[in-house]
């Protein structure tokens, strides 16, 4: 998992409330192999057409977002199914944060063994982040996990609450997996006792 | 002296590799088997990670899901693309990871959890996993063996270890003997019946009892299968005298020496006297009956003699469930469960597609013909298949008006071609009648092999016992 220290960059509008996860990535796309990949159907059926066209009002759409990294959002962002096909396609797509007044729970636990940072704010400031998002290229949000803080364009400065562990192992790239391969003597351990006490295994 | 254990107790304790200080374990996995729905993007995690399969020599994978079950599947232009994709993804990393593969062309191939004891990777005592929910079937061997998602494969792949909290144990006992006409897919349907569809969750289940000890292997595969739609993470049932013998030269099963180590230990694995239950239901084995679900739960249990229920007669939130279960399966309060009409028959899936289910099917069907519109067998495995055509059973089948299909999951899930179309009404012998499961708008009753063939044969949903012939 990459880490995530600081990000500056151009955040994209989505003021929608309740954005689910079918929204983020529908359920023709859960067929696929890949966890990559699924950036190009990220908002699949808000983004494109009967004919798979993009539509240019929406945000993703349109010159400024194409490359944002940060989603500034409605309230309960990323509810419905558990599909870790959500945070894929999310960080597929190129973004690593996302804030809001609050999140889904499953889906916000699925973005931290993804590598992105879901950030919750109070109304008040996420509408100053969702001002900034509106000016595209022209303000730029910068986020820092270390001293948990999000800097609007006009350098207003609010603070976030994040877990510690879960701060920890963004901070460091750990998924699971690396937070159990530093255990990798105990397991090598259990393979040697195992190794005596169960051969056949 | 220690605390009395439970069998999950046992087999828990032997694979702690770490416990934390609030309770969360590490847990040695002694038994991935993977299959190529839930596995492509594990396997891609640890290329771009630069990650190895820990331990490929202890890694099973087959592809079961997607594959079509008719004649020359291996022209890839019979598959969807989607569904070629992903067996191909298979393919790839089985190869690449170096893990144990049972290709579509493999004699071999079949559905995951019917392969994995065929060979004899299935043991008693073991922790075994997979991507996919009824991982709980190897449970009939006493192995600890439960589902997990797609980021937990990658994790095992990598670790050959489980992040896990220990669970709850709940014992089920099935005292006495089964009447005639009834078998363990009646026990365990009835048991999910009676507990509900969350009864077991967070337990592992132990089944025991005069009746299970009674079962077949392959009957105790279909309980333990179904422990999962019970609600519980695992279902077991302790290793006896027919679980050494079921294992014994089996391709991957220990020989010699280990043969005898592993022997010795595998007999202590049962349940002590005196071992705390959190849960405990008992069914007398002479009240069980050959049932058939009615609605689009598990659940939905009821004797074939029975009527559709009135939903009113449930309470809470079950009334509005079951209106909504009737109005999708097209059926009234009160209307005799044998009058219902059938037009379909799938007899297969992990829960019945062994050699035992397609002898119990074929024993009812020999001589008769099929009044339904279409009807269909899937052996669970390619072995399973060749073993019923040398019994002269895939004949019987054929005969009657069944077709003969290659082995997969087919049907039980429709992920291949083989669908329900909307309104179709199929008896089944797989394990989830939810909506849609079968094909969108197919409609399913689940119910054991001998009555899906009583029921191909009257073209509605029929009472086995009143087909059985004297015995011999
Ligand atoms: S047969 Fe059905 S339940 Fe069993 S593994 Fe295949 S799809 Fe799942």
């Amino acid at each position: 998992m990459e880490k995530f220290t600081t990000l500056t960059g151009v955040a994209a509008p989505m003021p929608l409330v309740n954005i689910d996860t079918d929204m983020i990535i529908p359920k023709q796309f859960l067929k696929t192999i890949k966890r990559s990949g699924l950036g190009v159907n990220l908002f699949d059926e808000m983004r494109y057409d009967d004919q798979g066209r993009e539509i240019p009002d929406f945000v993703l759409n349109q010159p400024a977002y194409r490359n944002a990294q940060i989603l500034v959002t409605g309230d309960n962002f990323g509810c419905g199914s558990s599909r870790e096909h959500a945070p894929w396609a999310l960080l597929d797509f190129g973004i690593r944060c996302v804030i809001s007044t609050s999140f889904a729970d499953i889906f916000y636990n699925n973005c931290f063994k993804n590598g992105i940072l879901p950030v919750a704010l109070p109304q008040e400031q996420v509408d100053v982040l969702m001002e900034d998002a509106r000016k595209g290229e022209n303000a730029r949000i910068s986020v820092d996990l270390e001293n948990q803080t999000v800097t609007s364009a006009d350098g207003q400065v609010f603070s976030f609450e994040l877990d510690p562990f879960k701060k920890h192992c963004l901070l460091n790239g750990l998924d699971d997996i690396g937070l159990t391969l530093e255990k990798v003597s105990a397991i090598d351990a259990f393979e040697q006792q195992a190794q005596q006490s169960r051969p056949w295994v | 002296m220690t605390a009395p254990k439970t069998l999950y107790d046992k087999i828990w304790d032997a694979h702690v590799v770490h416990e934390d200080t609030d309770g969360t374990c590490l847990l040695y996995i002694d038994r991935h088997l993977v299959h190529e729905v839930t596995s492509p993007q594990a396997f891609e995690g640890l290329r771009m990670t630069g990650r190895k399969v820990r331990a490929p020599q202890k890694t099973i994978a087959v592809p079961d899901h997607n594959v079509p079950t008719t004649e020359g599947r291996d022209n890839p232009d019979q598959m969807p693309e989607d569904s070629r994709i992903q067996v191909a993804a298979l393919d790839t990393n089985a190869r690449e990871f170096g893990v144990h593969y049972y290709p579509v062309n493999d004699i071999r191939q079949g559905i995951v959890h019917i392969v994995g004891p065929e060979q004899g990777w299935t043991l008693p005592g073991m922790t075994v996993v997979c991507g996919d929910s009824h991982t709980a079937t190897h449970g009939a061997f006493g192995a600890l063996a439960h589902g997990i998602g797609t980021s937990e494969v990658e994790h095992v792949l990598a670790t050959q270890t489980l992040i896990q909290r220990k669970g709850k144990n709940m014992k089920v006992e099935i005292t006495g003997q089964l009447p005639p006409g009834v078998t363990a897919k009646d026990i365990t349907l009835t048991v999910i019946g009676r507990t509900g569809t969350a009864g077991g969750t967070g337990h592992v289940i132990e089944y025991c009892g005069e009746a299970i000890r009674a079962l077949s292997m392959e009957g105790r595969m279909t309980v333990c299968n179904m422990a999962i739609e019970g609600g519980a993470r695992a279902g077991l049932i302790a290793p006896d005298e027919k679980t050494f013998a079921y294992i014994q030269g089996r391709p991957h099963a220990p020989k010699g020496a280990q043969w005898e180590a592993a022997l010795a230990w595998w007999k202590t694995l049962s349940s002590d006297e005196g071992a705390h239950w959190d849960k405990v239901i008992t069914i007398a084995a002479e009240e069980i009956a050959p049932v058939v679900t009615w609605g689009t739960s598990p659940e939905d249990v009821l004797p074939i003699t029975g009527d559709v229920p009135d939903p009113e007669s449930f309470s809470g939130g079950k009334v509005e469930a079951a209106r909504r279960a009737l109005d999708y399966m097209g059926l009234k309060p009160g209307q005799k469960l044998s009058e219902i009409e059938i037009d379909t028959v799938f007899i297969g899936s992990c829960t019945n597609g062994r050699i035992e289910d397609l002898r119990a099917a074929a024993e009812i069907l020999r001589g008769q013909k099929i009044k339904v519109k279409r009807a269909m067998v899937v052996p669970g495995s390619g072995l399973v298949r060749a073993q019923a055509e040398e019994e002269g059973l895939a004949q019987v089948f054929i005969d009657a008006g069944f077709e003969w299909r290659l082995a997969g999951c087919s049907m039980c899930l429709a992920m291949n071609p083989d669908q329900l179309a909307p309104g179709e009404r199929c008896a089944a012998t797989s394990n989830r009648n939810f909506e849609g499961r079968q094909g969108r708008g197919g409609r399913t009753h689940l119910m054991s092999p001998a009555m899906a063939a009583a029921a191909a044969i009257t073209g509605r949903l029929t009472d086995v016992r009143e087909m059985m012939r004297e015995p011999a």
